[in-house]
């Protein structure tokens, strides 16, 4: 864990060379128990250009502020400690008054509503310490209906020119909704902005949905439904109700889809005369691949980010366990071997880790490992904590956490891949299995 | 007659459960058709509330297996004979596990009970045509709290009896 706290931190001062060196004193990136404390910075409020751009302007500034904070690196200094205000895009920086207060960084912006109800947002990042900007000032345009978006792209701009990562504020997430109680639970897919807001329906509650997995263009889903009274593989596409059944074999239950890197290529598991094995599609031509052909359970498959190789869970030791093997099939190698079963595979999508979900002594957690198996870390501990999906910066995880007993409920919560930061994702009703979007075009 | 009991409660538990099958009668995995049990009586041998009641639906697995207990054997001889004897239904066994797996395993793991409860009735004498299988993974329990005592009972595989000589 040690060694990713410190990356980060790294990683910050390369961002801001000469500030960790002048900020011996008043730069306090500790690393205490695995805690970092906040950098301090100042969102100020974003300008509105034009009356009608005033709402506007104070929303995207919160969002701005929550997207930052809510990532555990920053804290947005309240405007009531500001010496002096920020009064246009391009006035001169009062550096002396934000370094009074410690800011280590100030955000500025201005907001207008044009006369055909587009919203311009401008943005800028100073570095306070070293009293330079950090990086260009950017304008973003779009519709009235896209200001958290926009927001997003602002608060993603910051957090990338700080931490030297990449962002991923402005995605979205897929999971399944749950209502009723633990004997008799409703679940329908939805579809949400990162942070819980937006959500909508993609399917009714009328039969059980598993598993919704996004294409790597973020436009289509794969997920298992019940819908036939079988459990079946089923695709749509998203801001369309249609969904297809990939039309597998109608007698055996399909269900743990994933596209490949390429979308076209989808790996799944397929139950038949209590065997599970791993097979791969090719959506265009429909034909199906064998990939396995153990008397084991393979299941819970996932590509490598280059494609060519498949991350999957086997009992084929006698319990549950990480195995790697090419994309087209071939020799599994064993990458897990700590104590407790492993399963849910995923690949970051920038290839360093595998993450998972692992049992031991009654406990679920999260973890990651390099994808040869070294460097195993557990991020979480709970009753049950379950199927972790990669933020598209491959530097936070979303994960499902239950609740034990009969009232027991799951829910949304993130990580930092440093254990960091875990928190619950607001949504308003019981969710589960969520999937993280690619970064939005 | 503890067992009718549990079954009853099942089926009062479940009443609203969706429907996947108009023509089944089990309390099965919770889709009660009528919500208040197996059709016919359950003093009638050749009903599937006998079967149900008398016979006994439901077989019980260990953490994380497969295989059965002498006990779940002495169970599906029963379930065979009662399926040579009653030959205008046939059946549909769901596999179901406890909440402590991780769900597409569970998946997986349920259908593998479910398959180990259909090659046993098969060597009985039933034929495969009358018995289709299905797993509900961690989806559908039927006791909820998080203890032993529960999980034993969602680590199941229920033989649902439909109507139909199979297909």
């Amino acid at each position: 864990m040690m060694k990713v706290l410190i990356s980060l931190v790294l990683a910050l001062t390369v961002a801001m060379p000469l500030v960790a060196q002048e900020r011996s004193g008043p730069l306090r990136i500790e690393i205490t128990e695995g805690v970092i404390e906040p950098v301090p910075i100042a969102v100020a409020p974003f300008l509105a250009e034009n009356p009608a751009a005033a709402d506007f302007a104070r929303q995207i500034t919160a969002v701005v502020s929550a997207d930052l904070t809510g990532t555990g690196l920053f804290r947005d200094l309240p405007r009531e400690a500001y010496i002096s205000q920020v009064t246009g895009f391009d006035a001169p920086v009062a550096y002396a008054d934000w370094k009074a207060i410690n800011a280590e960084a100030l955000v500025v912006g201005t907001v207008t509503l044009t006369s055909d109800s587009k919203l311009l947002i401008k943005f800028r990042l100073f570095d306070i310490f070293t009293g330079q900007p950090l990086g260009e000032g950017l304008q973003f345009a779009g519709g009235t209906g896209s200001w958290r978006r926009v927001a997003h792209k602002v608060a993603d701009q910051v957090y990338s020119r700080i931490t030297g990562e990449g962002g991923y504020f402005d995605s979205r997430v897929v999971y399944v909704e749950s209502t009723g109680p633990k004997n008799d639970r409703k679940k329908r897919l939805a579809i949400m902005d990162y942070d819980g807001a937006n959500v909508q329906y993609l399917t009714d509650a009328s039969s059980i949905v598993l598993a919704p997995r996004f294409s790597p263009t973020g436009d289509r889903v794969l997920f298992t439904s019940y819908e036939s009274g079988f459990p079946q593989i089923y695709e749509l596409a998203v801001g369309q109700v249609e969904k297809r059944a990939l039309g597998l074999d109608a007698g055996a239950m399909t269900f743990a889809p994933r596209y490949a890197p390429d979308g076209r290529t989808v790996v799944y598991s397929e139950a038949r005369g209590g065997n599970t094995d791993l097979f791969r599609l090719d959506l265009n031509t429909g034909e199906r691949t064998r990939l396995t052909s153990a008397p084991s359970i393979e299941t819970a498959p996932d590509f490598s980010p280059d494609g060519s190789q498949i991350v999957f869970e086997s009992d084929r030791s006698g319990n549950q366990q990480l195995y790697v093997m090419p994309a087209g099939g071939g020799e599994p190698k064993r990458i897990s071997f700590g104590q407790g079963r492993y399963g849910t595979p995923v690949w970051s999508p920038r290839g360093d880790f595998v993450a998972f979900t692992k049992q031991n002594a009654g406990r679920f957690h999260i973890g990651v490992m390099r994808s040869d198996g070294s460097a195993e870390r557990l991020l979480t501990a709970s009753f049950l904590d379950e199927g972790p999906t990669w933020a598209p910066n491959g530097r936070v995880l979303m994960f499902t956490r239950e609740s034990a007993g009969a009232d027991g409920q799951p829910a949304l919560f993130s990580v930092d891949i440093s254990g960091r930061n875990l928190k619950r994702v607001a949504t308003s009703t019981a969710a589960s299995d969520p999937a993280w979007s690619p970064l939005l075009p | 007659m503890t067992f009718l009991k549990t079954a009853t409660l099942v089926a009062a538990l479940f009443a609203l459960g969706a429907c996947t099958n108009a023509d089944r009668f089990g309390p099965g995995s919770g889709n009660a058709a009528g919500g208040i049990g197996a059709a016919g009586s359950v003093d009638d041998p050749t009903s599937p509330a006998y079967f149900n009641a008398a016979v006994g639906d439901r077989v019980l697995f260990q953490v994380d297996q497969s295989t059965l207990t002498s006990e779940g054997q002495a169970t599906l001889d029963g379930q065979a004979s009662w399926l040579l004897t009653n030959v205008a239904y046939s059946a549909l066994i769901e596999g179901h596990a406890d909440e402590q797996g991780t769900q597409a395993y569970n998946l997986a793991l349920g259908e593998r009970r479910a398959s180990t409860v259909q090659n046993y009735l098969i060597s009985k004498g039933v034929a495969p045509n009358r018995l289709r299988i299905i797993s509900y993974g961690k989806e559908r329990p039927i006791e909820i709290c998080s203890d032993e005592a529960c999980y034993m009972q969602n680590r199941r595989a229920v033989t649902v009896i439909t109507a139909g000589a199979g297909v």
